[in-house]
C-alpha cells in the first residue's frame, strides 16, 4: 500500500502545480499550492506508517505554517482587489516587461 | 477491506483534485477540493493517523476552506464563469513541466523497491506497539512536547505574527 500512496501523493502534487501554471485566478492558484502541500502530507504519512512517528509530527508543523500561509496570503489578496477590483493574475503587471 | 477503501480514497482524492484544477467556477473548485482533504483524512485513517485525520477535517476542510470561501463570497467572485484556463503556449508549457515532473517523480517512487528508502523499513509492528502503548494522541503528543518543543514553540510565534499581519494587511487605509 506504501507504493500505491507515494504514486496518489505524486499525481495530487503534479496535478497541483498544474493548476499553478494554467489558472489566472489568484485565489484558485492559492488553493493548488495548499493541494501541493496536502500531497507531500500523504507520503509523510504512508511513510510514517514504516518510519516512526517524526514524519506525522512534520505533517503537522506544515499544516500549521499552511493556516497562517492562507491567512496572510488570502489578506494580500483582498487588499490586491481593493486596489484593481480583479483576482485575475493578467492584470497584475506592474513588474512585468 | 482496507485495501479497497484506500483506491476508494484514492480515485475520489484524484478525481476531485482533477476537477478543481479544471472547473472554472471558483466555488464548485473549492467545494471539490474540500472532497479531496476529506478522503486524504480517510487515507490518513488507513495509514494509522487518526490524529492528524481529525485535524485534517477541523481545520484544513473546516477552518481553511471556509476562510477561502469566505474571502470568494466577500469578494463576489461567484458568478465568475468565464474561463480562466489560461491556453495556448502557456498551456502547452504547463503540460511539459508537469509531465516532466511527473516522469522524475515516477522515476522516484515506481521503480520496485530499487529506492535506498526502503532498505530502512522495520515494518508497521513497532508503530502499531507505540500506538497501542500510547495512544493515538499521546503517540504523537509526547515527542511534539520533548524533542520537538522549540519548533513548537516556533511555530506559535508564526501563527500570532500571521494573525497580526492578516488583520494589518486586510485592514481598510494602510
Amino acid at each position: 500500500m506504501l507504493t500505491e500512496a507515494l504514486v496518489v501523493s505524486a499525481v495530487l502534487f503534479v496535478v497541483g502545480t498544474f493548476g499553478v501554471l494554467v489558472r489566472r485566478n489568484a485565489i484558485i492558484m492559492f488553493l493548488c499550492i495548499e493541494l501541493q502541500l496536502n500531497a507531500a502530507n500523504l507520503s509523510f504519512v504512508a511513510l510514517s506508517r514504516y518510519l516512526g512517528m517524526d514524519g506525522q509530527i512534520f505533517v503537522f508543523f506544515v499544516m500549521t505554517v499552511a493556516a497562517a500561509e492562507a491567512a496572510v496570503g488570502l489578506a494580500i489578496i483582498i487588499s490586491i482587489f481593493r486596489h484593481y477590483e480583479t483576482v485575475s493574475v493578467d492584470n497584475f503587471n506592474l513588474l512585468k516587461w | 477491506m482496507a485495501e479497497i477503501l484506500f483506491y476508494v480514497f484514492s480515485a475520489v482524492a484524484v478525481g476531485s483534485a482533477i476537477a478543481m484544477v479544471t472547473r472554472s467556477n471558483p466555488v464548485a473548485s473549492l467545494l471539490f477540493m474540500v472532497a479531496t482533504l476529506a478522503s486524504l483524512a480517510g487515507l490518513y485513517v488507513l495509514f494509522e493517523a487518526h490524529f492528524l485525520a481529525a485535524v485534517q477535517i477541523i481545520v484544513y476542510a473546516g477552518a481553511i476552506m471556509v476562510l477561502f470561501l469566505f474571502v470568494i463570497m466577500l469578494l463576489n467572485l461567484g458568478h465568475d464563469y468565464q474561463r480562466d484556463l489560461k491556453g495556448g503556449v502557456w498551456a502547452i508549457l504547463s503540460f511539459i513541466v508537469a509531465g516532466a515532473m511527473a516522469g522524475i517523480l515516477a522515476r522516484q517512487f515506481g521503480g520496485s523497491g530499487a529506492s535506498p528508502i526502503y532498505e530502512r523499513f522495520q515494518g508497521a509492528e513497532r508503530m502499531d506497539a507505540l500506538l497501542a502503548e500510547k495512544g493515538a494522541v499521546g503517540a504523537i503528543a509526547h515527542p511534539l512536547f520533548t524533542d520537538y518543543v522549540v519548533a513548537f514553540e516556533l511555530v506559535g510565534i508564526l501563527l500570532l505574527v500571521a494573525v497580526v499581519g492578516a488583520v494589518a494587511l486586510a485592514k481598510r487605509k494602510v
